[in-house]
């Protein structure tokens, strides 16, 4: 369909010379979209709206913050008691932090049910996968900011990771800190790549959108769009589904923001930095807490590979095996709702993730060491060992013969078409 | 939203209410928009920390006649001035039509002998000479600008030189005989 | 997946929200405050009677540098009082025209003077316990009022079996339960200006009131401005919803 706007003289006259007009025609308005994407669907342009808020709540708390360690925790309290509206825009900042991670997390979670990383959308995956990298980097460097007890000392614990590094490991680490311990330098380091790293990932996002916008997003059925009776136009279909989706969100996260400001933080960081007092308990953030617990499952060297170094490599592994999905699932069809033995591996991961991040919660003693090994192992069990094998050995039920057909077609069920193949572009 | 036609175009009464709820949602979530935009605004606006010291109380005592002292009241420098008889004399008698920026010395000194303005010049900025006793006063004994050669007078009035305004005066109290409240 | 939605948020909050807890730390009584739920606030008679338990009692060994002498216009202080109460406390300021620091008494603008010039002081008046500021001790504290309050009224003649440290008292809430602090408070140990009696109970509700609006002043309207909001929210996602329902009724799904 052709806008009206796109009859305007002076529209066509920039858009002859700029087609930013024919481009959001295209890729925001006609844009060809699945017509069933389920609510799961909702959760991507979610995310890149929370990262927006993100972006301007953040630019506007560092207008009032000083990254020097005498002056960080106060300046934060002055946002929160002087600055006018400072604690709205905190508490925003803060828990928009939480609630990005629960987004990204969904939409991993969604991608790998319906097997969106299959082909043509493996380099659509990695870049998501980029993009959760460099979250993990923003969020970790954003909570040392405030300088409390856990952004000292859990800046002290995960830069202490790199000395696992063999040989080279004490260097990086005094290289990261600019010093012989987390001070002011690391601070400042922080504060200007806390700065500069989200609109990197605004760049990684671009990229992800671009290479979505080449073939598609995938939908729950997992199979190729025939024609065009299988899809919509994004607008105004999608984006009236977007906005819903982005107000039932807001309404949960205000509830957090007014009422509950303090929920996922930890009350230890309302108490200032102090380099020679360790808190009983260091725990990161919530959403770190299956690295965590992964870091904190190895009890035992191998040869001669430290206990230690096992377990980062372990942590960064735990992402880094997303990268290669693409590649271990070989089967044909996307969908987990086709694969029934898949579709109780997956629901098993998610027990597993959740599992390890409540003992990357607890301490590591007694049974938690053992619970947390246990899904360690099946963590990677999952990607390196299961989902290779059950591309072999899973029978997929038969797909339907397209999208259009269980909704127009009568409804008298899923007719009984044998598995596509062709789903597979190779 | 003018999809609504593309949708149902026979049946005319729901259509207009559709429209109906198209708008009212459209309008309503602008609405919610521009409000939730205010805070990101205001946050620029001066601090309640900064506001408390929008105000700067000053002891009088110490200061004799003929002595000036300067104190700091949001980030400004102000001077303070014990006019002596002859400044006040000098300042009350000079006829209105010869300054370029006029104004009765009454206006400007709430006790005559205690003058206070705010020391920036309203040239370009700069903060005039005349308050340290060896500094140069200018022809007309009050403050001299050396960044562009402006004079002011024993009011603190622009006198000659490319100043297009008096120096302001900022609104103070007296508490008492000695102490007054500058802003 | 759908319905599965509420059990993975659910559980990844359980995940979240369960934070290695002191293992020997016993939960203290819980306590109904006036500014608990949606529309808490505060009663300003009881900030009151807290800022004066502070000031008689804690104010003593403890700080409170985050709040300013200006902040207690918030809890029913007029500004001439505010400036009366400022200044009783001598504050340090300079370096003046000679070049030496002097001492004059408190404005508004400064912030509540720390009974000690700095933490080493503070540790060497007080047999090498550092006496925690009281800013933020309701935000920074596992159990948040309900741990305060119950600190204030949690000691207890130590159980026999336990062997006391030197200088040590026991607290039933404290972690470990012995403590650097000597209890606080006694009956009749401030006398309100109000009339209220001053039993250890009440004392320890007021303060404990008072300092989370130390920790919290943006309390009220933070409550005030999320009943709003969520309001307005949830008749928007109603209305976006029922704009959804009338765009996608031609799309059969």
């Amino acid at each position: 369909m052709t806008q009206p706007w796109m009859k305007n003289r002076l529209v066509q006259w920039i858009d002859y010379r700029l087609p930013m007009f024919s481009f959001a025609e295209k890729e925001l308005i006609d844009y060809p979209t699945p017509r069933n994407l389920s609510y799961w669907w909702n959760f991507g342009s979610l995310a890149g709206i929370v990262l927006v808020i993100m972006i301007v709540t953040g630019i506007v708390l560092a207008m009032h913050y000083t990254p020097h360690v005498d002056h960080a925790f106060d300046s934060v309290e002055r946002i929160m008691r002087d600055v006018n509206y400072g604690w709205l825009i905190r508490y925003i900042h803060t828990n928009g932090g939480s609630a990005f991670f629960i987004i990204v997390y969904i939409h991993i979670f969604r991608g790998l049910y319906y097997g969106s990383y299959k082909s043509p959308r493996e380099i659509l995956w990695i870049l998501g996968v980029v993009i959760l990298l460099c979250m993990m980097a923003t969020a970790f460097m954003g909570y040392v900011l405030p300088w409390g007890q856990m952004s000292f000392w859990g800046a002290t614990v995960i830069t202490n990771l790199f000395s696992a590094v063999p040989i080279v490991g004490d260097i990086i680490v005094t290289w990261l800190w600019g010093g012989f311990t987390v001070d002011n330098p690391t601070l400042n380091r922080f504060f200007s790549l806390h700065y500069l790293m989200p609109f990197v990932i605004v760049g990684v996002v671009v990229l992800h959108l671009v290479s979505l916008h080449q073939h598609g997003s995938n939908n729950p059925l997992g199979i190729d769009a025939k024609g065009p009776q299988d899809k919509i136009p994004f607008h105004p279909y999608y984006t009236v589904k977007d906005m819903f989706g982005l107000s039932a969100f807001l309404t949960i996260f205000a509830g957090f923001v007014f009422f509950a400001p303090n929920f996922f933080g930890e009350p230890e960081n309302y108490i200032p930095a102090d380099p020679l007092l360790t808190p009983p308990h260091i725990v990161p953030e919530w959403y770190f807490l299956p690295y965590y617990a992964i870091l904190r499952s190895i009890t035992f060297d191998i040869w001669f590979l430290s206990a230690k170094l096992i377990g980062v490599v372990l942590m960064f592994g735990s992402i880094l095996v997303l990268f290669l999905v693409p590649w271990l699932d070989r089967s044909p069809v996307r969908s987990a709702r086709y694969r029934p033995i898949y579709k109780q591996l997956f629901w098993v991961l998610v027990i597993d993730c959740v599992v390890l991040g409540w003992v990357g919660g607890n301490p590591p003693e007694g049974i938690f060491v053992i619970i947390g090994q246990i899904a360690t192992l099946y963590y990677f069990a999952h990607f390196l060992v299961l989902m290779p094998l059950l591309s072999v050995i899973e029978t997929p039920r038969p797909l339907p013969t397209s999208i259009a057909e269980p909704v127009l077609g009568g409804g008298s069920g899923p007719p009984a078409a044998a598995p596509q193949t062709m789903e597979k572009a190779q | 939203m003018a999809d609504s036609e593309d949708i149902r175009a026979g049946d005319g009464h729901g259509e207009t209410r559709r429209d109906f709820l198209y708008l009212a949602t459209g309008a309503f979530g602008a609405a919610g928009g521009a409000i939730a935009l205010w805070p990101l605004i205001h946050q620029m606006s001066p601090a309640r920390d900064t506001l408390a010291l929008a105000t700067t109380e000053v002891d009088l005592s110490p200061i004799e006649v003929g002595q000036s002292i300067t104190v700091v009241w949001q980030g400004k420098p102000v001077f303070i001035r014990r006019r002596t008889e002859a400044e006040i004399e000098e300042a009350g008698t000079v006829a209105l039509d010869d300054l370029p920026d006029p104004q009765p010395d009454a206006e400007r000194a709430r006790k005559p002998e205690w003058l206070i303005v705010v020391g920036v010049c309203t040239h370009l900025g700069c903060i005039p000479k005349g308050q340290a006793t060896g500094d140069r006063k200018g022809e007309y004994g009050g403050w001299f600008c050396p960044c562009h050669g402006s004079h002011y007078d024993t009011s603190g009035r622009i006198r000659k030189g490319p100043a297009p305004k008096n120096l302001p005066v900022p609104s103070y109290e007296f508490l008492s005989d000695s102490l007054v409240r500058i802003g | 997946m759908r319905r599965t939605l509420g059990a993975i948020l659910a559980a990844l909050a359980l995940a979240g929200a369960s934070p290695a807890m002191a293992a020997d730390a016993v939960a203290p009584p819980s306590v109904k405050w006036t500014f608990d739920g949606l529309f808490g606030s505060f009663d300003r008679a009881a900030l009151r009677r807290g800022f004066q338990v502070y000031t008689e009692v804690c104010a003593v060994c403890h700080s409170l540098r985050l709040v300013h002498y200006r902040n207690l216009t918030a809890i029913g202080f007029s500004e001439d009082q505010v400036k009366a109460l400022a200044a009783e406390v001598e504050v340090t300021d300079g370096p003046d025209a000679e070049g030496e620091m002097f001492d004059r008494p408190a404005r508004p603008s400064d912030r509540f003077v720390s009974p000690f010039a700095n933490d080493n002081a503070a540790r060497a008046a007080n047999n090498g316990a550092l006496p925690p500021d009281l800013s933020l001790v309701t935000k920074s504290r596992i159990g948040g009022p309900d741990y305060i309050h119950g600190l204030m009224v949690g000691y207890r003649e130590a159980p026999a079996e336990m062997e006391m440290s030197e200088g040590m008292d026991y607290n039933a809430y404290f972690p470990g339960h012995q403590i650097a602090m000597p209890a606080p408070l006694s009956d009749e140990l401030v006398e309100y200006a109000d009339g209220t009696e001053a039993t250890v109970g009440q004392m320890a509700k007021d303060v404990t009131q008072f300092l989370v609006w130390a920790a919290e002043p943006e309390l009220e309207e933070r409550k005030r401005m999320g009943v709003k909001v969520v309001l307005f929210l949830v008749l928007l996602t109603g209305m976006l919803y029922a704009v959804k329902r009338a765009i996608w009724s031609d799309v059969p799904h």
